[in-house]
């Protein structure tokens, strides 16, 4: 119990230093910049692609699920979207990017602090973790809600091509169900979630890559901690906000 | 100047330093030598402030650096160079940025002046023309010369060394101990390098502290160094057979 306060009390103390006033604006802005095209452009593939399965394997299964003659066809279209909406973009999103972008900042902070580039930035003066994660989260809070969005799109355009190719339901129907009782919320409670699970893979994995110690093994350790507790964390306030929202 | 008064530093139960004083003059290659797990890292961190120390003070000059906050430490930084054991260049930057990067952040000199002043050490540490490269397609000698380049970017006054012939071929090694000495005099820095190399001590040893359990066990030149009667200074000194059939020769 009291180790995992120590840690709490380290990564608050690791945030609170992370965004201290930066030296030089200019040059933490580069960084924003590169870790933003790295965390959006770079996931873009993979987003898409899971989004594209996922809607078309969600609408398929909801088909399948409302065979009773008395349920209308675009039920499954309305179902499919909330669905994409509200728990499969953003959080099957944020558990993927947690191993693709989670893994990656976890394993380059701790390359270089077992390579001592860390304190190669302290000697200089630089604010270590300012120059290395604000940058990250920064990046992560701002893309990581856009991949969902594009995830949205993409995982109902997977849903309208299994119903295009399928024949459970007909794209008339699918459309009319994704027409049908639109909350906008919704996607106020997805893009919420996306940003908090975009603070979480961020600042956990970068948290446990600061505080590498020893060498190659210790990193490829820190990054699996980085994601597995980036995971649970995400399924946590997938919950919390869930809660409070809806 | 630098001056260490009382070092002690703690970790766990393990006592690594023991009251360690020391001054360390301008101008001069101030070695800290000693057997492995003698304490000369841990000392050299505990002066540039990346361990601090559980018990004494560090002055840069009459400045207590010791007692300072992050904030203040860094008018202090910008006038540190450090060589790394293992040059800790940043590896997704190419030399010339890794050289330009202290000047990014600290100064406001244009692109063509930084580039002016990356050139500039780049050719004072032989490595014209390789600004373009990434620290990956450097060979062990070329990182440490790049590091010291980027050390030597913003005109420090101290420099730090850890371990510089680590890794390195004799020759090269010799190469590394020059530049560092003629850099030292050139820019009268007070430069202070960790080293368990004998060739270094005897070359540019202008001031050696011989570290032995966490202590400092003796103090001299490298001109002293050969003719002491300190026991475990004797045992480090010559430990190598080629060192004891020269021993008659210092």
């Amino acid at each position: 119990m009291a180790t995992m306060f120590y840690s709490l009390g380290k990564y608050i103390l690791l945030l609170r230093l992370s965004f201290k006033r930066p030296e030089k604006f200019s040059v933490y802005w580069a960084e924003v910049m590169r870790e933003m095209v790295s965390v959006g452009i770079g996931s873009l593939g993979i987003i898409s692609i899971i989004s594209v399965f996922i809607g078309a394997a969600t609408t398929i299964q909801v088909a399948f699920q409302l065979s009773s003659p008395l349920v209308p066809l675009s039920t499954a279209g309305k179902i499919a979207r909330d669905s994409t909406i509200l728990e499969f973009s953003p959080t099957i999103s944020a558990l993927v990017l947690a191993g693709r972008v989670g893994s990656s900042i976890a394993s380059q902070i701790g390359t270089m602090r077992v390579t001592e580039q860390i304190d190669a930035l302290e000697i200089m003066g630089v604010n270590a973790p300012g120059y290395l994660i604000a940058p990250k989260i920064i990046a992560c809070i701002t893309m990581i809600p856009m991949l969902v969005i594009i995830s949205i799109a993409l995982g109902i355009t997977g849903g309208y091509i299994a119903c295009l190719f399928g024949g459970e339901v007909t794209p008339a129907d699918y459309i009319m169900g994704l027409r049908d009782g639109f909350i906008p919320l919704t996607i106020r409670v997805a893009l919420v979630k996306a940003f908090f699970f975009g603070f979480i893979i961020a600042s956990i994995c970068a948290y446990q890559g600061f505080y590498t110690s020893g060498g190659a093994l210790e990193v490829g350790q820190s990054a699996t901690r980085g994601v597995v507790f980036s995971c649970v964390m995400i399924l946590f306030a997938d919950l919390v906000i869930t809660r409070l929202m809806l | 100047m630098i001056e260490i008064k009382d070092i002690y530093k703690t970790f766990g139960d393990n006592d690594v330093l023991k009251g360690i004083s020391a001054t360390f003059q301008t101008g001069k290659n101030n070695l800290i030598i000693g057997g492995s797990g003698s304490g000369k890292t841990t000392l050299l961190k505990c002066i540039v402030g990346l361990h601090e120390p559980t018990k004494g003070k560090v002055f840069f000059e009459d400045e207590n650096f010791t007692d300072m906050d992050f904030t203040e430490r860094v008018p202090i930084r910008t006038q540190i160079g450090m060589l790394f054991q293992n040059s800790a260049l940043f590896d997704s930057m190419t030399v010339e940025q890794n050289i330009m990067f202290p000047l990014n952040l600290f100064t406001k000199q244009s692109l063509a002046e930084k580039r002016e002043r990356a050139n500039f050490c780049l050719e004072r540490v032989n490595l014209q023309d390789k600004n373009k490269l990434y620290p990956a397609e450097l060979s062990g000698g070329m990182k440490k010369r790049v590091g010291i380049a980027r050390a030597l970017s913003m005109q420090p006054k101290y420099l730090f060394v850890d371990e510089p012939n680590s890794g390195l071929d004799p020759k090269t090694s010799i190469v590394i101990d020059d530049l560092i000495n003629d850099l030292t005099s050139e820019y009268n820095m007070t430069t202070i390098i960790v080293t368990h190399d004998m060739n270094s001590v005897m070359g540019i040893g202008e001031n050696i502290i011989f570290l032995h359990q966490g202590q400092k066990w003796w103090e001299g030149s490298n001109k002293e160094i050969a003719h002491t009667d300190n026991k475990e200074l004797n045992e480090f000194v010559f430990a190598s057979k080629f060192m004891q059939a020269a021993k008659g020769k210092l």
